[in-house]
């Protein structure tokens, strides 16, 4: 029995002792949490995995009616229910995450004032079950999108698509910090709870889901055009637009950087905020 | 690090603050306010106040110490009972120990894996199956998903619920979840394993088969247990050392009976004389009271006396009456009943007194608790009081040079040896 570890319990600990580690040693508990998560989500319904598929088709059904069919915003003759499908499989992934960390401590307040391990599993086993949802919608965009190609309505595949991964990671990295950084300060000041899901949701409009950001330079109020124009996630829909639909055209990989480091940044402000939190939270909550 | 190589556990001078109230308004000032004071390398202001925790006292501090200055030691190999009344700080010092919140002041080390089974069952999932379950609740204790596969025969066979396995959760019964969860820890092999009131749950034949698994556990000498109960008998059979915590602070520390002894002691107001007025179908009892036959009930009792126990009543229910008292010792079980008998001229009409007399050195010396049953017609309760009395019965004067130790067990009697 060589292996024996030593735990020390002390009262602080500093701003920057993370035990990256020690996650590593927990990794099959990620994984049991995130097959947890993916099998007992649709349980006893119906349909099943199928509402995977049905939430963001409609979504994007009615978004088309309305955005594009009414206000008639135009898609440079890209099919408008794929640009919309494109804009929304990839929005809902950093929705998911955010939504499904921003309440960690307070939804696992149970099982965290009885045992310990370490409090991060949670969040990175939503951000990794959202990624098997985010995995069966983009499936079926791409069913979509060869049907539409076929019909010619879609424009031209970029080369760049190679970084698509770089696309998710940047929008999962932001949920989880953004994400993270509510759960911490949400312990103590119940407040911010009620601004998460009604603020991602304003957020949304902010993003250039619907429309491309271009037209929103255009024709909003320079305040407004800014603040989408300089919106990260905004950036990061726009760009993967750019490639999926027309051949990457004005993309350059560093248009990537101001999201990345963005991203890299939240996600290293919420690590903090998450750990310092989860040391006392239970005597808070 | 600087711990013995017999050490499993070691508490240094640890101590816990809780702050009291609601958290509002207030709070913001008082966070900033520490974080000022440790931005300056000073020490957080609000650590230098706060009260003891006796929950029953009204303090003026918002602050309280939920624990203080907390020091032992656990050797390996050791079962370690940890007993105090509620809100004594026992189950803060295991949330401490299981490193679910950190300490105020002061330092824990541990040496190996450590798993709590602070209420079983937290963690499994009603819509996963038993086996699933087992797989998502052993992962959290810490262990990995080999080392479940490779135990998970054993732990469905020692749940008893491998009919099933492949069922929802949801659909167990309450004692079937205990069944499942206790097994998965007691499967789990930490060097120390931390156990906080599981034995309450779960069937008597369950509950035989867990205290033999514990049991198991201590002895082979590898592991540590830490086991906290109100159950003074399993933490009787159980442990070897103990602890007693009392309002956050360790008010004794060593062998188990002897911890135990003081619990119960501290916990029972010593009660031999009672005024009261208990009415029912006709028959009031007015007083009530132990002493030894020659003395008053003030006076201490010795184990040499002959001890009585009278009831002062007023009787006016004409129907055959008689008294039944029972007597439990420090562990609270009865071990003797005693009937007045179905003599009808014993409780008369009117006011009276009844009188029934222990001989010298029939009860052994300790801690007794009496339960009192007034019975109509032999078999309708009237009367019943539960620990309606409670008396310590001091150890007579022994000679210089002989045992000065207490025997085991609640009575010594006389007998004839030839």
């Amino acid at each position: 029995m060589s292996e024996i570890r030593e735990t020390v319990i002390t009262p602080k600990k500093g701003l920057l002792e993370f035990n990256l580690a020690e996650i590593w040693t927990y990794r099959d508990l990620l994984y049991l949490f995130v097959k947890r998560d993916v099998v007992t989500i649709y349980k006893q319904t119906i349909l099943g995995p199928l509402w995977y598929l049905i939430q963001p088709l409609f979504t994007s059904v009615i978004f088309t009616l309305i955005f594009n069919n009414i206000a008639g915003i135009q898609t440079g003759g890209v099919n408008s229910f794929l640009f919309n499908l494109a804009g929304i499989v990839v929005w809902n992934y950093f929705a998911d995450c955010i939504n499904g960390t921003a309440d960690t401590f307070k939804k696992n307040e149970n099982i965290f004032g009885k045992v310990y391990f370490p409090r991060l599993i949670m969040p990175l086993s939503v951000i990794v079950s959202n990624l098997v949802k985010l995995g069966i919608q983009f499936f079926i965009f791409i069913s979509f999108y060869i049907y539409f190609a076929f019909k010619g309505e879609v424009g031209a595949l970029g080369w760049q698509i190679v970084f698509l991964p770089v696309f998710v990671f940047i929008m999962g990295l932001t949920g989880l910090g953004m994400g993270m950084m509510i759960s911490a300060l949400t312990t103590k000041y119940r407040d911010l709870i009620f601004l998460v899901q009604f603020g991602v949701q304003l957020l949304m409009y902010l993003s250039a889901v619907m429309y491309p950001i271009a037209l929103a330079k255009e024709k909003l109020p320079t305040f407004l055009g800014n603040m989408v124009s300089y919106n990260p996630l905004a950036m990061v829909i726009d760009d993967l637009r750019k490639i999926l639909f027309f051949g990457g055209q004005d993309f350059a990989i560093v248009n990537l950087a101001f999201p990345f480091i963005t991203a890299l940044l939240l996600f290293f402000f919420g690590l903090l905020l998450f750990n310092k939190t989860e040391k006392s939270f239970i005597d808070t909550i | 690090m600087a711990m013995n190589e017999e050490l499993a556990l070691k508490v240094e001078d640890v101590s816990k603050q809780y702050r009291l109230g609601l958290l509002g308004t207030g709070t913001i000032s008082h966070d900033l306010n520490r974080w000022w004071h440790l931005a300056r390398g000073k020490e957080d202001p609000y650590l230098l106040i706060g009260e003891s925790n006796d929950r029953s006292t009204k303090g003026n501090s918002e602050y309280v110490w939920a624990l203080k200055d907390i020091n032992f030691e656990v050797k390996k190999g050791e079962v370690l009972g940890i007993v105090g009344k509620n809100g004594a700080g026992k189950s803060t010092l295991l949330k401490l120990l299981s490193n679910v919140t950190t300490p105020s002041t002061g330092k824990i080390t541990m040496k190996g894996r450590v798993a709590s089974l602070l209420e079983v069952g937290t963690g499994f999932h009603p819509e996963l199956t038993g086996k699933e379950n087992v797989f998502l609740n052993g992962a959290i204790l810490g262990m990995t998903r080999k080392e479940i596969a490779l135990k998970l025969q054993d732990i469905v066979e020692f749940s008893g619920c491998e009919r099933y396995v492949d069922t929802p959760v949801k659909r167990y019964s309450s004692g079937m979840k205990v069944r499942l969860a206790f097994a998965v820890a007691a499967f789990l092999e930490p060097e120390i394993l931390i156990v906080d009131e599981v034995l309450a749950v779960g069937d008597a034949e369950f509950q035989k088969k867990a205290i033999g698994k514990m049991k198991e556990v201590g002895q082979d000498g590898a592991r540590t247990v830490l086991f906290v109960s109100h159950n003074m008998a399993a933490v009787k059979s159980l442990c070897t050392r103990a602890i007693l915590l009392e309002n956050g602070e360790i008010a004794h520390e060593g062998n188990t009976d002897e911890v135990i002894n003081k619990y119960l002691v501290g916990s029972s107001n010593i009660e031999n004389y009672k005024k009261l007025n208990l009415e029912s179908s006709g028959f009031t009892l007015h007083e009530l009271g132990v002493r030894s036959s020659l003395k008053n009930c003030e006076d201490p009792i010795l184990a040499n006396e002959v001890i009585q126990v009278f009831f002062k009543y007023t009787n006016t229910n004409k129907n055959l009456l008689h008294v039944n008292l029972k007597f439990k010792g420090e562990d609270g079980e009865v071990f003797m009943s005693t009937s007045s008998g179905h003599d009808e001229s014993l409780i008369k009409l009117g006011e009276n007194e009844l009188i029934v007399s222990f001989p010298a050195n029939f009860f052994n010396d300790g801690n007794f608790y009496m339960d009192l049953l007034v019975v109509e017609k032999r078999k309708i309760k009237i009367i019943e009081e539960f620990d309606i009395l409670s008396f310590l019965i001091n150890p007579e004067p022994k000679e210089l040079g002989s045992w000065m130790g207490k025997e085991k067990g609640y009575i010594k009697g006389v007998f004839d040896w030839k």
